[in-house]
């Protein structure tokens, strides 16, 4: 273990951070007028970050040699396809938010920025193997992402969503920190191998307590019922491309991360923490549909829908298998594809004067006055819904497969059967758009950049997403091969 | 014939016709999904003139590892040929009856009745159990459309009610589906037919099976969406889903919860007689009392698929090949009953029975038709309805003779609600200045109706036609579930009379 070859790992981060601080130095000399550069270079900086974390991926990195800065940090297979999902959804949020803050004349140099130290900390998340290293992650992304939920100063909702992120976020900060310290003061070690070594033989209450905290912090993160009640707020407030990067990114990196902590530091007391995974699963399923019912405002609706979605990939790691946590990664893999989708079509959704519709009646008819538009906005519904030919369904196939076959029956029934509940709302939307007299309000153009991304997310998720059933599930396997070999 | 890819040509066809048909205006929209369906009829011909009857249990086989996890296989026996040959029988007098109805939107609507055709035929002939499961499902989507954007004024509640209702069946079947290819290691379909399954784990998956392919049926009592997506779906979305849909119900029977589960299928037979007595008597009467006159087929519907469950779970090769038969029967008879319906709609833009009457007067062509279909709903012997409701019975007679006798009121009580429409409808005085004004019917009328009455004299008078393809395929069947088939009440001993003088000492025994 020597410097160079920890340095090494790390390239994708060194990067991606001097880039960020070189930007940084032009945005503080060019200001807003340089954003447009700033965003194309991060744009860019993002691809070649992809670029260098995927040989890692696709020769299956693991073990030792993939572990750097004595144990801290681990650039194997698994960090690398996580992070590719990160930076590909923070390389769309840049290319989708331009026309946006143009609207409201507030694209500031800082919001590339922004995005990239987020990314950095969430590409940490993910390549955690010690509790520090978690936590300075988890910061980076946090502090990035309040500071975008509240860009646009002048909108009040904008600085509602920032303050109420900020707020809970920090209390949740707080509570995972609290969780650390239990762990560390009963396993004596901060390192996810030195935790695991210290519970294989049994849990003690006190880092039972831990567990708990810490799980309680994460799912703050991630959304997870009970800790959910920011997300329709912050999601309906934030800026709709901002809305975009919390729907994907953070996600991944928040289910990365908890799939780390519990599958490698606590992989060896999985009956202690699957309760409370099952329960967070099932809750957060059931109050993501019933939530979502009652909502017009269409961004509020995949808040409730994300909250819904996190609850199916978590049936995933509530099996404990390799099996499951391969379902997760295919699941998120699809998820981000249709929160892309999803919130590009939303951001196309503009009235005559450019102003953006957000409520869900004022959709109606969409699919006469913008059938393509209005097609691929269903596509999204069905697909969120799992209703097959569509390639969300592939999503919660894999993990109930996994779920049934760890003989987890319960789990997987009542788990399905709430996701009937979850369809009402989706077909919800389509029926606005499709059945209802035609309210033509939706006219405005969208540039081609939208219309590009909205192609291939929407090419993605459709009934051709199939083809690529088989290279999906190896690459999973290949990396969740990896985060369980990491011990 | 072999190795031509005839099934993957037959759901190409419609998929690529669907998606060109979207970008279409009304009238090449119109032309294209009649060409589209029509060419499919082609095909369907020349699927069964190739069929090998008594030859290999599955033909037209096709395979190819395209995903992970499940296979792109292809396959037809028998019984999935002749309900392949219903799906696209029906498709072209669909896109017919809708020629001049569809105003608004045709080419989705046509590009959404093509997708449901191709779906259709991806579920008879699915070979692997998630593509089935997948094409299953999937027709819920263009359903759901059809319903909701064509159909009439309390369509968006119909929608709702029969999206969630099958698709809460539908997921409890997926859990069973995952559980099964877990434990045997293989999803193929006729591997599956043949692997015995732990009979207490039976139990279960039979309960998850039943939980769709009851809706879907549907059978009495998840059956309510029917009637409410009826009345409401246009009259070639009525005609596919009396016509087709609602045999994937009993496809499912016949193709999985028999064969797969046979000791569990014996274990709740009484329930599925229960359910299908109630069915006959209880949705014969409130037929009886409709005066919508879609919404009478609609519950007739639902009892005469009552006698398809009790002829399955007769358990034997009688009870199978009369449910199949009424199976396709039904498809013909009711599809042509929701069309003879849609035609006066189309005229007089009202369901209620009684703004009719007396049309014998002024629509004698018509009048014709509509008998010859209501005799074929009836029974009448000579029509199609006869021979698989006979064969149904008489298979269930064999195994309860009171599921025999009060399933047989179906006769009785189809008789009374259907010749009590028609006498309202086409007898009696002209009560209504605009229906005695209503023209006659024309040639794009007599041409789908007369289409629809030639098989089902057909298959009333010559049925062996229908019998031949699936008789191995009923006796494989017969002979997989023979192990777990419950005893018979009756035994009848026809064709082995005992001795004369046995019959005179039981006789003195019993004085």
């Amino acid at each position: 273990m020597d410097w160079s070859q920890s340095l090494r790992l790390i390239a994708p981060e060194e990067t991606i951070t001097v880039a960020g601080l070189v930007l940084l130095l032009v945005a503080a000399w060019g200001g807003d007028k340089a954003s447009r550069l700033i965003s194309i270079v991060s744009v860019a900086t993002l691809v070649a970050a992809m670029a260098l974390v995927a040989p890692a991926l696709c020769g299956g990195a693991m073990g030792p040699e993939t572990s750097a800065f004595f144990g801290q940090f681990r650039a194997d297979a698994f960090a690398s396809y996580a992070k590719i999902l990160i930076y590909g959804s923070a390389a769309v949020t840049l290319v989708l938010a331009p026309s946006y803050f143009e609207r409201y004349d507030s694209m500031r140099a800082e919001f590339p920025l922004l995005v990239l130290f987020a990314t950095v900390g969430m590409g940490m998340m993910v390549s955690a193997a010690d509790l520090l290293t978690l936590y300075i992650g988890l910061e980076m992304m946090s502090l990035s992402s309040y500071v975008l939920a509240a860009i646009l100063r002048s909108d009040g909702r904008s600085a509602e969503a920032g303050l109420k992120y900020f707020v809970l976020g920090a209390l949740a900060s707080g509570i995972l920190l609290f969780g650390m310290s239990l762990t560390y003061g009963f396993a004596g070690t901060t390192s996810f191998a030195g935790i695991n070594a210290s519970v294989s033989e049994g849990l003690s209450n006190g880092a039972l307590f831990g567990i708990v905290f810490m799980l309680a912090g994460l799912a703050f993160k991630i959304s997870a019922v009970p800790f959910h009640m920011w997300t329709p707020d912050v999601y309906e407030g934030a800026p709709t491309p901002v809305t975009t990067f919390f729907a994907t990114a953070p996600k991944v990196a928040g289910l990365g991360l908890i799939m780390r902590v519990l599958l490698d530091a606590f992989g060896e007391q999985a009956a202690a923490w699957q309760q409370i995974i099952l329960f967070v699963a099932l809750a957060s399923i059931v109050v993501g549909a019933l939530g979502a019912i009652g909502q017009s405002n269409i961004k509020r609706l995949m808040a409730y829908s994300s909250i819904n979605n996190v609850g199916f990939i978590l049936v995933g790691l509530a099996t404990a298998t390799q099996a499951g946590a391969s379902g997760m990664l295919i699941y998120v893999t699809i998820y981000v594809a249709m929160s892309i989708a999803g919130f590009t079509a939303i951001l196309m959704l503009k009235d005559e004067n450019g102003n953006y519709v957000e409520d869900i009646p004022k959709l109606a008819g969409l699919s006469r006055t913008r059938p393509g538009l209005a097609l691929a906005l269903a596509t999204v519904m069905f697909s969120l819904a799992g209703i097959p030919p569509l390639f969300g369904f592939w999503g919660k196939f894999v993990v109930f497969q996994a779920a049934v076959q760890a003989d987890m029956l319960a789990l997987a029934f009542i788990g399905i059967a709430a996701s009937v509940i979850g369809a009402f709302y989706y077909l919800k939307v389509v029926k606005v758009m499709y059945f209802d007299e035609p309210a033509d309000v939706v006219k405005g153009e969208s540039d081609i950049w939208h219309k590009l991304i909205l192609v291939v997310a929407c090419a993605f998720i459709s009934p051709l997403g199939y083809l690529l059933t088989s290279w999906l599930g190896e690459t999973a396997n290949t990396a969740t091969t990896a985060l369980f070999a990491a011990l | 014939m072999s190795g031509f890819p005839i099934l993957s040509l037959m759901l190409l066809v419609p998929l690529a016709a669907a998606l060109v048909c979207l970008y279409l205006d009304a009238k090449s929209a119109r032309v294209l999904a009649l060409a589209a369906t029509l060419a499919n009829l082609a095909l369907g011909v020349v699927l069964w003139l190739n069929f090998d009857v008594g030859g290999a249990q599955w033909q037209f086989q096709e395979s190819h590892e395209l995903f992970a996890g499940f296979k792109y296989a292809l396959g037809i026996d028998g019984i999935a040929l002749l309900l392949i040959m219903l799906s696209v029988f029906l498709m072209p007098v669909c896109i017919g009856a809708s020629w001049k109805s569809v105003e608004k939107r045709v080419g989705e609507y046509m590009a959404a009745f093509l997708l449901v055709e191709m779906l259709m035929i991806g579920v008879f002939a699915a070979q692997d159990l998630f593509l089935f499961y997948i094409f299953f499902e999937a027709g819920l989507i263009p359903m759901y459309l059809i319903i909701g954007i064509w159909g009439g004024a309390d369509r968006i509640y119909a929608s709702y009610k029969f999206f969630l209702y099958t698709l809460l069946g539908s997921v409890l079947m997926l859990i069973a589906m995952l559980w099964m290819v877990n434990v045997s290691g293989t999803t193929d379909i006729p591997t599956l037919m043949a692997y015995d399954f732990d009979p207490q784990a039976q139990t279960w998956l039979w309960l998850a099976f039943f939980a769709s392919f009851a809706v879907k049926m549907p059978m009495w009592p998840v059956h309510t969406w029917l009637p409410a997506a009826h009345v409401q779906a246009p009259t070639a979305g009525s005609v596919i889903l009396a016509g087709v849909l609602l045999k994937m119900g009993g496809y499912g029977f016949i193709r999985f919860s028999l064969p797969m589960f046979p000791e569990a299928s014996a274990q709740f037979a009484p329930l599925i007689w229960g359910l299908s007595m109630t069915a006959v008597v209880v949705t014969s009467l409130i037929a009886l009392v409709q005066d919508d006159m879609k919404k009478l087929i609609a519950y007739s519907s639902v009892a005469h698929m009552a006698i398809v469950t009790v002829g399955l779970f007769a358990f034997n090769a009688q009870g199978l090949e009369g449910s199949m038969l009424v199976m396709l029967s039904h498809g013909l008879v009711s599809g042509a009953l929701f069309l003879c319906v849609g035609i006066i709609y189309d005229r007089l833009h009202t369901r209620e029975i009684a703004r009719y009457g007396g049309l014998a007067i002024n629509m004698p062509r018509y009048a014709l038709f509509f008998l010859l279909f209501t005799m074929a709903s009836i029974g009448l012997p000579g029509t199609s309805g006869f021979v698989g409701e006979f064969l149904s019975l008489a298979g269930a007679y064999q195994v309860s003779s009171w599921v025999g006798l009060i399933s047989t009121t179906s006769i009785i009580l189809g008789a009374a609600y259907m010749l009590y429409l028609y006498r309202r409808v086409v007898f009696g005085p002209q009560k209504n200045a605009d229906a005695a004004a209503m023209p006659d019917l024309d040639a794009r009328e007599i041409l789908m109706v007369v289409a629809l009455a030639i098989p089902v004299l057909w298959m009333g008078i010559y049925p062996e036609s229908f019998m031949a393809p699936m008789r191995a395929d009923i006796a494989a069947l017969e002979a997989r579930i023979a192990r777990a088939a419950p005893e018979g009440d009756a035994k009848p001993t026809a064709g082995n009379p005992k001795p004369a003088h046995e019959e005179v000492s039981a006789h003195g025994g019993a004085h």
